[in-house]
Formats: C-alpha cells, structure tokens, sequence
C-alpha cells in the first residue's frame, strides 16, 4: 500500500490523561526530540494541583501542549492538531481544544464503563461513538491492552506495565511525527540505569508503540514538519524556572556575589529552589526556611552580610513577605525577590497561571515602599531579565521584585544560549574602609543617582546601625523629625525612578512606530501577542506591538512612544492592572484585553479582540 | 563564638554607640547593655566582626547602642534574619536581642527553628512577662490572671516557660539570668559566647513602668536566697539564706529537703550536659509563693555540642566542589543537552 507523508508548518499536539499516566514527562520528551530536528517549540503543561486526584476523574486531568513548527513560533499553540486522550475524563476536558478536522488518539481501555462513570458521562455513553466526533478523525487504540501483550513476558507485576503505556503512546507519535526513538531510549536508559526491568520494559514499550504505526496499516500517513529556520547556533530546551535559577547562578558571579537563597516551598516557585540545590559546587547556598517570611528575612540577613539574598515564592507567599520586603527597602540593600505568580487571590488557582500580581508588586506594601518590578516576556527570557534584576538590585541598592508566572516557569523553548564571557560584569557599590574620613561613618550618604554604600559587617570602622524605623537623612540614626521623613520618602521615591536612566527605552517589536493601534503588553502575554500582532500585519493592518520588561519605573521613553498610535490595547490575564497604571500615568484610555481563566491568550484571542477595534 | 584574628584590648566604653540611651529610667535593660558591652570587651572580639540583631519591642532597641554593626529588623524575625546572616557570614559573632512577645509570641516559630539548625549564635530573650512598647498589654510569658490594659479580668493564657520550650525545639545551650545580678549576667554571657552553637539565655528583666516587681521575689535581697537557686557544674543544689535547703532527685521527682535531713551528697549534682536531668530541671517552674516550691534555677541549665547549621552547610558546599569540580558557568548554561542549527 502506499503512505504519503504529509508535509505540515506547524502541528500542536495535546497530551492528556490522568495526573498518574505520566503525560508530562511524555509530553518533555516529545519536546526534546523534536527540539534535536531542529524544529520551533513552544509547550505549555497544565496539570491538577491535586498530586494524585481521585483516578479517572476530570479534575485528575493532566496535560501536556506541545506546539512544534518549521517557522518561528511564539505560543504553545491555539488549536489542537493531535489530541491523544488516554481515558474518557482527558477527553470531555480538552475536546473543546481540537480544531476541526484534528486528530484523536483515544486509548480505548480509558473509555470502558468504569472510565465513563468516573468522567460522568450521562449513562456511561462513550462519547467515541458520538456522531459529533464526524468531524475529527478518531483513532482507536487499546494502548493498555498492546502495552500488557507487548511486554506479556517482562516479568513485571501490572502496576509497572500500566505504567509504561505512555511509552507506547510517545513511541507512535514518533512515527507519525517520523522522529526516531533513539534520543528517548538514551533518556529512559539513563534513568533506570539501576533498574534494569524497567529500563527494558519502558524501552520495549516505546518500540512496539512505533512498529505498531508502521505494521498497521489503518494509518495511511505520516507527517513531516522540516526543521525551522532558526538562527545558526548551538540550543538547549529551557524551562522558565530553570531559565531563572541559572541567571541567578550567573548573576551572583558576575557581581562576585555569594548567593543566598532562602525559600519555602510553593507552587509553582519551587522548581527554583530544586534547580539552585543541584549546584552547590557553583558557591550556592539554599535555605529551605520554615516559613515565607523566615525565608525573605533569611535573604535580608545575607544581603547585609555581603552576599546577593534571594527569595522566591508566588502569590501568597509574597503577601507575607511584605512586611520584610518594605524593610529591605528601607535598609537599602539588595534584594531579589521572585514571584513565580499563579490564580489568586488568597489560595486561589495554585497550577494555573495568571498576572494578577502586578499591582501587589508595584504597591503592595504599607507605606510610601517603591521598589523595582521586572517581568520576563518567555521561559528562556528568564536568564537574561533575572540576570538584569540582579543588576538593578545590587547597582542601586534597592530591592527587585521579578515577576514570572506559572506558564512562562513552566513553559518550555529552544534557547540559543550565550556564552558566559558575553554577559556583563555587575558591580557593587562597596564602601571602602581604607577611605579617608572625618567624623563618623555616614552610611545614607548617596551618590548622584541617589545610591548608598554597601558596608558589612568585618569592614573596619565602618560600624553603623540600620533598621526600619524611619531614619535620618545620611547618618541613618533614628529619626522622628516631620521633615526629614518626608525627604527620605522622596529621596527612595527618586532613587527608584532615577532607574528609568539606566535602562533600556521601551521598543516597538513588531509593526511600524505609530498606527491604528499598539498592543502593549507585559509578561507571558509576549507570545501570542507576537503571534496576534504579526497575522495582522499580515492582513495589512496597521498595528504593532510593544512589550515591557520594566514596569516600575516605566522606561522614560513610554508616553512619547504610547503617544502615536490612536489608540492602546492591553492584553492581561488579570481583570486590568497594566492598564489602569498606564492610563494614570499617561492618559492614554488604553484598552484592556482580559482573560482570568487560569489560562494563558491564545493568539486567536488576542487578534479577534483587536480587530474588533479595527472596525 | 567566632573566632576572631585579631585579638584587639577593648574596655566596655568603646562598645558603646554614640547614640543616648532611651529606655525608661531604672528600666531592667540598661544592666544588660552594661554586661553586655564588659563581656564583648573581655572576649576581645572586633567591633567591626560583631552584629547585633534585633526585632520590635524596647529590647530591640539594643543594637544602637552598640559600636557594632547592626540591623534593628521587624516584629519577631530577628532570629530569622540571623539565621540568614550566620549561614552566609560564619566568620561573624552573631547577637539576637530579642523580647518575650518578640520572640515567643509572633516569632515564635522561628526561635523554634533557630534552636534546632543550632548556629553559632546567641540568643538574649529579655523576659519583662508585658508588652511594653505598646504600653502593657499582657505576653505570653505573663502569669496566667495577670490584670493589663488588654486584660482587665485577669489573663486566660497559660505561660510559656522558656527554657522548656528551648529545650523542647532541641536547643544546645540554654540558661537563665536576671538584670539585678550583674556578675551572674557576666558569666553567663561568657558562657554563652564561648559555646559554638545556639545559646538561649532568658533574662529577668524589669520593665518598672508597665509590670514593675515581676521578678521581685527572685531579685529582692529578702527573698533570694529561698527563691532562687544558683548553678555551679558538678556541684550540689543547695540554696536558702543559710544554705540549709537543697534539691534532691527522689526518683524523678526533684524536691526540697533540708539540710538537716539530708547530707550534700544525697543532694541533685548539676550536670548541664545531662538530657534527662535537664528536662526535669527546665520543667522547674513552680509558683515561689506556694509551699515547699522549688527554687527557680539560674545559670547554665543545658548545654550540649552538636553540628552547627552553617558549617554543614558549608560542608555540603565544599563537598559539591569535591564530587563535580569548581562550577564552570558555562557548562552550567549549557546543560546536558544541546543540538546545532
């Protein structure tokens, strides 16, 4: 018979099942091989925040969206291509999300009656044999089943069997996507080195999973997606996290910094503190403190010593942080601090994504307590904005809130790494002890950007005291004087602003400098922006896109460059904050784009929104 | 302690800040701050190697009348900000000064972890039994009825008692001075300084504007000697203004005994390093106006030699650098896994 192999630009592939079926981990390495053929990609996980939620239910649902293409990309992709359902409540979960036309994997033994029952399908009626289904093409597969008769004579017990069936399922990917297994068998045989049954048997499973695409032969065609036209260079898949904890790493040596990193555990903040843990033999120290603020004082206690204190955590943490965070700010001395955000408020959506937490950053605090707020705009962003934080926070002695979220720490992408050498040096603003003196130390004098030195404890002579109550004006004694409060109040106030001097002026990205209309962004909201503001184009429209990365201070170039187009639209997935901090600064009646699903933009959404203004 | 290089010849004045003192007049804290810079000087530890850090209350005002370096933090987490510094400064002499609200009523959690990381630092918990910076609302170590401002029918609260509760999160050095006895405080601190590991001291401190006499029966020249029981290592519990009274271990049952009954060596031998006599002696806690109580201990309850938080961690470091090598930025970037377009 013949195959055809069809050539696609660009394919999404939905992963789903039960938080048990192991999709994330197939999803990551259908990612890392197609990433090794050099193709785009972009994924986006999105699981439970139950470990393991009752079997079989929909609120068990794990899932992994993998977008790969063989042009650049920005989004883990709108619409399905391929959703492989491994039982009924993956199903009636993301079915909504395959286009028209897509392709369903469905593993047949997750739609027996027990399956339907636990996803509430009315009268257990399997919805494989719903006529509505016409208008995809449904591939039945009992992946159980074949995974049991592949590895029929393992030896292992059927616990461990079941567990292999997403091998199966990634192994026919692989020939319908033609990849080769081998980069996924040098993975598992790494992994279960010390397990050799298990390595064999995921191994074989996988296997047969591809001779069954290429034996069966109800499967007519193949797909070819060519490899992207990427810049020339060596890449590596990067995690947003671990984007983070690497230029953490790297900042702290630029600046010649130890690094302290004092945390608590929270979704989805934590791979942070599981990335640093694993290189120790780069100087980093990890203090899994007993709680939130434990953690943020631990960071301050460092960053008085000497060393770059560093704290992460999401939403909740960050709101009983606050109080430390303000005496950072009023110490004067660095900080970063991380906010990987999540659904809020108070518990809220902890897996799910959103930017509800910019206005807690920029004024979350009691007090008149500026500080400066920075947001990277992807996953492998995250190296160089955090990289830029740290910057910021020790060359101007003031505290940095960096504000990820959960689908950029997530999130996944190529990433045509830098060479160390390529990044910046950062400097300290150290006093210096041998400097001749009169009189005592004054440890709030300033320089002309308004900075203080950074004295430690073993500088000799240099003995000062700080705190947070209110100080006095460069000696940093106690001070209760009506005047001097409010000078140190505009004084931090001004050291903060005096940032927009020393960064970058907001860019157009895409699209000319003025026109109908600009979409301005800030965040993960960058990709399907990008994606949005490019079809327009495309489509003759005369829009563009801005993006920042610095939200408190704005570069000092923004109002100028909001100023030229007729009108703002600002894509959020919160109910509006971007948006409202830019129309008080700048009266501009910028236009919010809102999403609060826990969800991040399809490009879709973003385009029909704003043609909608177009006509 | 730290260890310090330079073995400089201070006298108590050069401790002291350039900063007027602003506790109440005759309050308990001045005592200590007097101690405190006699001990520092006498240690000869550096000015510039020594922090003090404290949290909110009039305790936490310590620090700026130090000549050393110092952080006057927030409500409570003084014990968490030192936790930071030691970890990543080892090579500093690390303070607390902290209060009874500050760190057992909204710090409470991080004393409790401090205690069990054990760094190489002390703790100075002044026990005043009020809130005085806010103006005498009752604390947790207040006595259980005590009438305040926020208490007006008498407290319902059960109080702490301290060094149980340092022995409880696994303290390694924990004693218990009183600001009326200056030289007790003396050698204490000294003690506490010379132990490698968390020291908890609780001092009796009286605030003589919102809880004045709190410790009265303990400090008053009249009733010390029956009240108060003095420790001295490997020697016998023996007290009262004719030091006729000692404490004998009946089982597990400590108990006063006269003298006339029993002879020295039938009487309790202090054994800090003991763990189970330890927990009896920190569960002493009796009411000194009941009958036949037992005398509060002072001095060195507990101390014990066990790893400290920040050289493990340290070691842990080095460690790392042993199995993979010195940490190259670029391998670091670079990960294990690349392709080339």
């Amino acid at each position: 018979m013949t195959r055809v192999t069809e050539k696609k630009k660009d394919v999404t592939i939905l992963f789903a099942g039960d938080s048990g079926d192991g999709m994330q981990l197939t999803g990551s390495l259908f990612t890392d091989t197609t990433a090794n053929y050099g193709n785009d990609i972009s994924t986006f996980p999105n699981f439970p925040a139950e470990i393991r939620a009752p079997q079989g239910t929909v609120a068990g649902v794990s899932g992994f969206k993998l977008h790969f293409a063989s042009v650049d990309i920005f989004t883990p992709g709108d619409d399905v291509d391929v959703f492989i359902a491994m039982n009924a409540a993956a199903f009636k979960a993301n079915i909504s999300q395959l286009k028209i036309g897509g392709t369903i994997i469905a593993n047949t033994s997750g739609f027996d009656k027990k399956n339907l029952r636990l996803a509430k399908y009315d009268d257990d009626a399997n919805p494989l044999l719903d006529k509505s289904l016409d208008k995809f093409r449904v591939i039945e597969m009992d992946v159980s089943k074949m995974t049991r008769e592949a590895l029929a004579d393992s030896g292992l017990g059927t616990k461990e069997v079941e567990r292999c069936k997403n091998m199966y399922v990634l192994g026919f990917l692989y020939w319908m996507y033609n990849r080769s297994v081998e980069n996924t068998e040098r993975f598992i045989s790494e992994k279960f080195a010390k397990k050799v049954d298990i390595r064999d048997a995921n191994i074989k499973s996988l296997r047969a999973g591809y001779y069954f695409g290429e034996t069966n032969e109800t499967f007519t065609s193949r797909y070819e997606v060519e490899s992207a036209h990427l810049q020339k260079g060596e890449y590596r898949s990067i995690m947003g996290n671990q984007a983070a904890a690497l230029g953490v790493i790297v900042a702290a040596q630029k600046a010649k910094l130890d690094l302290f990193y004092g945390s608590y555990p929270i979704t989805p903040a934590s791979d942070i503190l599981h990335e640093l843990a694993r290189h120790k033999n780069y100087g980093v120290k990890t203090f899994q403190a007993e709680d939130e603020i434990a953690a943020v004082c631990a960071a301050i206690g460092a960053s008085y010593g000497g060393s770059l204190g560093v704290t992460a955590s999401s939403g909740p943490g960050i709101a009983l942080k606050g109080e430390a965070i303000g005496l950072a700010i009023m110490l004067e001395i660095p900080l970063l601090i991380i906010n990987v955000q999540r659904g809020g408020p108070s518990t809220g959506l902890p897996t799910k994504t959103e930017q509800s937490d910019l206005f807690q950053a920029v004024y979350g605090r009691n007090g008149e307590a500026p500080l400066v707020v920075i947001a990277p705009k992807s996953p492998s962003d995250c190296f160089e904005a955090i990289i830029e934080a740290v910057r910021i926070t020790v060359e101007h002695m003031v505290p940095v809130m960096f504000l990820s979220d959960g689908y950029i720490a997530n999130g996944s992408e190529p990433w045509l790494f830098p060479k160390a050498a390529e990044i910046k040096e950062i400097t300290p603003r150290w006093a210096d002890p041998d400097k001749e003196r009169t009189g005592a130390y004054l440890p709030y004098k300033r320089n002309a950007d308004l900075v203080r030195e950074w004295a430690v404890p073993g500088m000799k002579g240099l003995q000062h005291r700080v705190g947070g109550i209110e100080k006095e004006n460069e000696t940093g004694n106690i001070s209760y004087d009506p005047n001097n409060h409010e000078l140190m109040v505009k004084l931090r106030q001004e050291k903060v602003n005096l940032i927009a001097q020393d960064v970058p002026d907001l860019a157009i990205e895409l699209g000319e400098d003025s026109g109908d209309i600009l979409v301005l962004g800030w965040g993960s909201t960058y990709g399907a922006s990008r994606t949005a503001v490019r079809e327009l184009i495309q489509d003759g429209y005369k829009v563009s896109q801005a993006h920042f990365r610095y939200l408190n201070p704005f570069p000092k170039n923004t109002g100028e460059l909001l100023s030229k187009f007729k009108k703002v639209m600002i894509p959020e997935i919160n109910n509006g904050q971007l948006v409202h901090m830019i129309n008080a600064q700048y009266k501009v009646n910028a236009q919010g784009v809102n999403k609060i699903q826990g969800m991040p933009f399809t490009s879709k959404e973003i385009k029909e929104n704003v043609l909608s203004n177009l006509k | 302690m730290a260890e310090t290089t330079t073995a400089q010849k201070y006298s108590s004045k050069d401790f002291a800040s350039d900063q007027d003192v602003r506790w109440c007049p005759g309050c308990g804290d001045y005592s200590i701050l007097k101690q405190m810079q006699s001990t520092l000087a006498e240690a000869g530890i550096s000015k510039e190697d020594t922090v003090f850090v404290s949290g909110i209350g009039c305790s936490s005002r310590f620090p700026y009348y130090m000549d050393t370096y110092g952080i006057h933090s927030i409500h409570g987490r003084a014990t968490a900000v030192a936790s930071g510094l030691k970890a990543s400064r080892p090579d500093l002499s690390v303070w607390v000064i902290t209060g009874d609200g500050d760190s057992l009523s909204i710090g409470g959690n991080h004393l409790i972890h401090l205690l069990r990381r054990n760094f190489d630092l002390n703790v100075l918990m002044f026990n005043n039994e009020i809130y005085g910076l806010t103006k005498g609302q009752y604390s947790p170590t207040s006595p259980k009825g005590q009438v305040t401002k926020s208490t007006p029918m008498g407290s319902l609260d059960h109080p702490f008692n301290p060094a149980a509760l340092a022995l409880g999160a696994q303290a390694t050095f924990i004693a218990r001075s009183m600001d009326r006895d200056p030289k007790h405080m003396r050698d204490v601190l000294a003690a506490a300084n010379a132990h490698r590991g968390t020291s908890f001291i609780e001092i009796y401190q009286n605030c003589n504007v919102f809880n004045d006499g709190a410790f009265e029966v303990y400090t008053d020249k009249s009733t010390k000697a029956d009240t108060t029981l003095i420790l001295e290592e490997g020697k016998p519990m023996i007290f009262g203004a004719n030091q006729d009274k000692g404490v004998r271990l009946n089982g597990l049952k400590p108990e006063v005994v006269a003298l006339t009954d029993f002879s020295a060596e039938d009487l309790w031998i202090h054994d800090s390093k003991d763990i189970g006599k330890a927990m009896l002696l920190t569960r002493v806690f009796d009411d000194p106006h009941t009958e036949n109580a037992l005398p509060r201990a002072f001095g060195v309850l507990y101390q014990e030699d066990r790893f400290r938080y920040e050289d493990a961690m340290q070691a842990q470091l080095d460690r790392a650098v042993e199995i993979k090598g010195e940490g190259d930025l670029d391998k670091l970037i670079r990960g294990s896994h690349t392709w080339t377009v």
